[in-house]
C-alpha cells in the first residue's frame, strides 16, 4: 500500500483518484493526471466534463471531495492559490481580471506578493516579454490593448512567478490565428525550459498541433489518456463527447424578399472613453439569411449588438428598422414585443444574473414578451411561479442542458450548458430576428454545433439572424452572407460562398476593396 | 505581518442562516462582560436589560411603540438596498415625514374631521418620499454619491425641525417652551387596546408593509426588477428595466416609509412636536435591515428585538443604575457582530508573516 502514500518522483504534479462532490453531483470522480516536466498536456472535454473543477481543486481554490495530488511525489494538499503558487503552479484563466485604467506595470503589481517597485516590475516585465517572445509595453494602459495583449499580460505576470507548471484556460478563445501562433511559439519556449504546461481545450487541431499528452474527460470521469498526434480528430472528439459531433447541416434553406432587420446609416458615439464609436453602419437582414460579422475583438461588436438590442438607443428612429417598424427610439423590450430576440456575449451578469436560478433568468428576457403567459393580477404584474418553471423545463429538455438539482443557480451551470440555455430561451419564442454575440464563446463542441444547428434551422423557418462571431470556423459554418467589422466600420454583405479567408483577413485590417481608390481620387 | 482575508472556496448555507443568531448570542455574551467589568452582576443586568421588559404587558405596549418605526424605516430601506442604493438618510426623512404631516395639526389647529387623519398620513408619507427624491435626483442626474448626500440631508432636516419648533411653530401659548400645539384629538393616531396599554395604529402599519412588501419582493415583477438590477446592472438592462428609474422608485418608496413612521411617531406617541422626535430610529433601522436579512419577514423580527434594546436601555438606568446609552452599545455591538458573522462566513482570515511572504517571494 505504500505506494498510495508517495507518488511517481519522475512526475511533476500527480493526481490520484481526484474526486468532488457537489451535493449530489460528482463533479469530478475519481480523476488520474500525470504531468511529467517539459510537456505540454493537454485537458480536453466537453463544457460541463469537470474540467474547471479539476483545474479549480489543482490551483487550491476548491477542496476535493477525496483524491490525492502528489507534487514532486510528496503528497501535498493545495488549500489556496497563494499555496499553489509558493508550490510553483501558476494560472492564467479565460477570464482576466485585469484594471482597463490601470498600466500593464500597474496590474503586474497588483498581483504581486511581496512589495516591489512599479520600476522594478517594468523592468523585470520587459525583460521577460522580450525572452518569451510576448511583445508588451509596460506603460500601455491595458483599455487601450487588444485580448490578446490583454492575455499576453496574464502569462507574463504567471511567469514573473517562476512557476513550473503553467495552467491556460482555453487561452486562444479570444484570439486571433495570428495570435494564437504566437501564443504556441511562446508555449513552446516554456517547454524547452523544462517547465510544464497544462493546456484545457476543446480545440482539437490545436491540442494536435501542440501537445505531449492528452487527458479527456467526459461527465466528470476519465474517458481517455493519449498521445493527441496519435488520435485523429474524430477519435479524440468521440472520447470527449462519447459518440462522434454531429456536423452542422447548412443546406441554405430560401432567402426570402422581405428585410426583417435593418440598420440605415447607423452612427452613435463612444459611451466611455475605453468604448468605439459605430461609424454609418448599413445592414440588411432578409427573411431566411444569416449574416455572419466577423472581426477582432474590441472593434465594436459589443457597441453593435448595443444598438439593434435597444440597451443602448439612438437619437435617428429610422437607424434601426425591425419588420419595417423604425425602432431607433425604442428600448429592448418594445423590440422584443415586435418579435426580435437577442443573445449577448456576456453570459453572467448580462445574458443571465449569475446568483438567480434559471426560471428567474427566463422572467429576466421574457416577461414583456409573454407576460400573459408569465405575469396575473393586471397592474400588479405577479409572477406566475409555475408557469415560468414550466418554460424553463421546456427549454432544458429542447437544448439538451446539463444541471444539478431542479432549477439551480445559472452559475451552477458550466458555460456550455448556461449557453444552451440562453439561446434556447430566446429560440422557444420562435422569433422573427435574432441578433447573438459570440454564440459559441468558450463553448465545447458538442454545444456549439447545436447551437449553430439551430441557429440554421431558425433561418430555414424564415426569420433573419445576425451571428458577430470572432471565430471565422463558426461564420462561414452558419452564415450565408459575410461583413466585417473594422473600428466601429462595417463592410458591406458579401455572399459567404464568393468570401475566402484571404479576403476576411484584409477586411479585419480595414482594407476595404474600394478604399484605397477613392483615396486616389482625393489625391488628385 | 500581513492580515489577509482570503474568499471560501465554498460558503455554509447552515451557517449563512444561523448568522444573526450567532451575532445575536455575541452579542449577550459581549454585553455580560461589559457588565461585569462595571461591577454588576450580568446575569441579574441581562434580565433586567432583555427579559424584564416582555414580562408585563403594559410594556409589551412600548415595545410595540419602539418598533414600529424601526420596522417600518427598515422595511422601506430593504428594497433600497436590496436594488443597491444606498439610503442612509431615512433619520432625515422621517423628520420631514413628521413635519409636513404636522402641517394640518399645527397651522389649522381648529380643523376637526375624521379627513384630518387619513390627510396627515398622507402628506406625511409624501413629504418623507419627496426628500428623499433629493438624493435620488442628485445620483441620476450628477453621479453624485446618494451615501454622502442622504446622510448630510438629515441634518438638514434636524436642523430645520429645531428652527420650525423654536421659530414660527411654536406654541403661541407653550410658556415659551420650544414645542408646538398638542395636537386636536382628530389628529392622533387611535390605540389598539386602550385598555392594556399604549400601542398605537403605527404597529398595525408596520405589520401591513412589512406583509405588502414581503408580497412585492416575492411574488411580484417589481420585486423582481429590484433584485435583477441590485444584482447587475447591465442584465437589467438586457431585461429592460431602467436603473435610473429604479433609482427613484427606491428612494420614494423608503422615503414614503419612513415618512409614514414619522407621522405614527408624533401623532401616536408625541401628539406634538419637538426639538427632537427620534432616538435614532433612521439609522438604528439600518441595523435592523441587515440583521433581519434585508427579507421584510425577518426585518419585522428583527425590529422588535432593536426595539427591546432602546427599553432595555431604559431599564438598565432605573434597575441597575447604568447610563441609558447602554442601549447604543448594545445596538453597535450587535451590528459589528451581524457584519463580522456574515464576512467570516465569506472569508476566512489569514495572516501573513513579512518573513514568510518574503520567502515565498524569493522562491517564485
Amino acid at each position: 500500500m505504500s505506494h498510495h502514500d508517495t507518488g511517481d518522483e519522475s512526475c511533476l504534479l500527480e493526481v490520484r483518484g481526484l474526486t468532488k462532490m457537489f451535493g449530489e453531483l460528482r463533479a469530478n470522480d475519481g480523476i488520474d493526471l500525470e504531468i511529467r516536466s517539459s510537456e505540454i498536456h493537454a485537458l480536453l472535454g466537453e463544457n460541463g466534463a469537470g474540467k474547471s473543477t479539476l483545474v479549480k481543486m489543482l490551483f487550491g481554490s476548491l477542496e476535493p471531495t477525496a483524491g490525492q495530488i502528489f507534487w514532486k511525489g510528496k503528497s501535498v494538499q493545495i488549500t489556496s492559490p497563494g499555496q499553489a503558487r509558493a508550490l510553483g503552479i501558476g494560472m492564467v484563466f479565460q477570464h482576466f481580471s485585469l484594471f482597463e485604467a490601470l498600466t500593464v506595470a500597474e496590474n503586474i503589481a497588483l498581483s504581486m506578493d511581496q512589495d516591489v517597485t512599479i520600476e522594478g516590475i517594468s523592468e523585470r516585465a520587459a525583460v521577460l516579454s522580450h525572452e518569451y517572445g510576448l511583445p508588451l509595453d509596460p506603460n500601455a494602459h491595458v483599455a487601450d490593448l487588444s485580448v490578446g495583449e490583454r492575455q499576453r499580460i496574464e502569462i507574463v505576470r504567471t511567469l514573473l512567478q517562476n512557476p513550473e507548471l503553467i495552467i491556460l484556460d482555453e487561452p486562444t478563445s479570444v484570439l486571433t490565428p495570428q495570435e494564437a501562433d504566437k501564443l504556441f511559439e511562446t508555449l513552446e519556449k516554456i517547454r524547452s525550459e523544462g517547465r510544464s504546461v497544462l493546456y484545457i481545450s476543446h480545440r482539437l487541431e490545436e491540442v494536435q498541433r501542440i501537445c505531449d499528452r492528452a487527458t479527456v474527460l467526459r461527465h466528470g470521469k476519465l474517458t481517455g489518456d493519449c498521445d493527441p498526434r496519435a488520435e485523429t480528430p474524430a477519435s479524440l472528439a468521440r472520447m470527449m463527447v462519447g459518440s462522434d459531433v454531429k456536423s452542422v447541416s447548412n443546406t441554405g434553406g430560401k432567402i426570402g424578399e422581405k428585410i426583417l432587420l435593418e440598420a440605415n446609416d447607423l452612427s452613435a458615439p463612444a459611451r466611455t472613453p475605453f468604448a468605439v464609436a459605430l461609424e454609418n453602419i448599413n445592414l440588411s437582414v432578409r427573411q431566411g439569411e444569416i449574416i455572419g460579422i466577423a472581426g477582432v475583438a474590441g472593434n465594436g461588436q459589443s457597441e453593435l449588438f448595443d444598438v439593434l438590442s435597444g440597451e443602448e438607443r439612438i437619437a435617428r428612429d429610422d437607424g434601426v428598422k425591425i419588420n419595417g417598424t423604425p425602432v431607433g427610439r425604442m428600448g429592448i423590450s418594445a423590440r422584443r414585443l415586435l418579435g426580435a430576440g437577442f443573445v449577448p456575449e456576456e453570459r453572467h451578469g448580462h445574458a443571465a444574473v449569475s446568483e438567480m436560478t434559471l426560471s428567474d433568468n427566463m422572467v429576466l428576457a421574457r416577461h414583456r414578451s409573454d407576460a400573459s403567459a408569465f405575469l396575473s393580477g393586471g397592474p400588479l404584474k405577479v409572477i406566475r411561479h409555475g408557469a415560468v418553471l414550466q418554460a424553463s423545463k421546456r427549454i432544458i429538455e429542447e437544448m439538451d442542458v446539463r444541471k444539478s438539482g431542479e432549477d439551480p443557480e445559472a452559475s451552477s451551470l458550466s458555460g456550455g450548458n448556461l449557453q444552451k440555455f440562453i439561446v434556447g430561451r430566446e429560440l422557444d419564442r420562435q422569433p422573427t430576428v435574432l441578433v447573438v454575440n459570440q454564440p459559441t464563446w468558450g463553448v465545447d463542441a458538442g454545444a456549439a454545433s447545436r447551437i449553430r444547428q439551430a441557429l440554421i434551422d431558425l433561418a430555414e423557418q424564415g426569420s433573419a439572424v445576425v451571428v458577430i462571431s470572432q471565430d471565422l470556423d463558426e461564420i462561414f459554418e452558419v452564415a450565408t452572407s459575410i461583413a466585417v467589422i473594422n473600428e466601429g466600420a462595417l463592410s458591406a454583405a458579401e455572399p459567404a460562398t464568393d468570401m475566402t479567408l484571404e479576403r476576411i483577413g484584409l477586411l479585419m485590417g480595414g482594407i476595404h476593396g474600394e478604399e484605397p481608390a477613392r483615396e486616389e481620387a482625393h489625391a488628385h | 505581518m500581513r492580515i489577509e482575508l482570503e474568499r471560501r472556496p465554498a460558503h455554509s448555507a447552515l451557517f449563512s442562516a444561523l448568522s444573526p443568531f450567532i451575532a445575536l448570542g455575541l452579542t449577550v455574551i459581549a454585553g455580560a462582560i461589559i457588565f461585569t467589568i462595571m461591577g454588576k452582576n450580568p446575569v441579574a443586568a441581562l434580565y433586567s436589560f432583555f427579559i424584564e421588559p416582555l414580562t408585563e404587558v403594559w410594556s409589551l405596549h412600548e415595545l410595540a411603540i419602539k418598533a414600529a418605526p424601526l420596522i417600518l424605516i427598515a422595511v422601506g430601506l430593504s428594497v433600497c438596498f436590496r436594488s443597491n442604493n444606498w439610503n442612509i438618510g431615512a433619520e432625515g426623512q422621517f423628520v420631514i415625514g413628521a413635519i409636513s404631516g404636522s402641517i394640518i395639526p399645527i397651522v389649522f389647529y381648529e380643523w376637526h374631521s375624521v379627513l384630518v387623519l387619513p390627510l396627515m398620513i398622507v402628506m406625511g408619507m409624501a413629504g418623507g418620499a419627496l426628500y428623499a427624491a433629493i438624493p435620488a435626483l442628485l445620483k441620476t442626474r450628477f453621479n453624485t454619491n446618494e451615501i454622502l448626500s442622504s446622510l448630510m440631508l438629515v441634518y438638514v432636516a434636524q436642523l430645520f425641525l429645531d428652527w420650525l419648533v423654536r421659530g414660527p411653530w411654536r406654541n403661541p401659548e407653550g410658556f415659551n417652551f420650544p414645542e408646538t400645539r398638542d395636537f386636536n384629538a382628530s389628529a392622533i393616531l387611535p390605540e389598539i387596546l386602550p385598555a392594556s396599554g399604549r400601542a398605537n395604529f403605527g404597529f398595525v402599519f408596520a405589520i401591513i408593509a412589512t406583509l405588502l412588501t414581503w408580497f412585492m419582493m416575492r411574488h411580484m415583477l417589481k420585486g423582481f426588477e429590484v433584485s435583477v438590477l441590485g444584482q447587475s446592472a447591465r442584465a437589467g438592462r438586457f431585461a429592460g428595466f431602467s436603473a435610473n428609474r429604479m433609482v427613484f422608485f427606491a428612494f420614494l418608496f423608503s422615503g414614503a416609509l419612513a415618512g409614514l413612521a414619522g407621522i405614527s411617531e408624533v401623532s401616536g406617541a408625541i401628539n406634538e412636536l419637538q426639538p427632537v422626535i427620534s432616538p435614532g430610529y433612521g439609522f438604528t433601522a439600518i441595523i435592523v435591515a441587515f440583521l433581519g436579512r434585508l427579507n421584510p419577514l425577518g426585518i419585522f423580527a428583527a425590529g422588535l428585538i432593536l426595539a427591546l434594546t432602546y427599553l432595555g436601555g431604559e431599564a438598565a438606568q432605573i434597575s441597575i443604575g447604568l447610563p441609558d446609552k447602554i442601549a447604543r452599545v448594545f445596538q453597535g455591538m450587535l451590528l459589528f457582530f451581524v457584519l463580522a458573522c456574515d464576512t467570516l462566513i465569506h472569508y476566512r482570515v489569514r495572516i501573513k508573516s513579512a518573513v514568510h511572504a518574503n520567502a515565498a517571494g524569493e522562491g517564485a
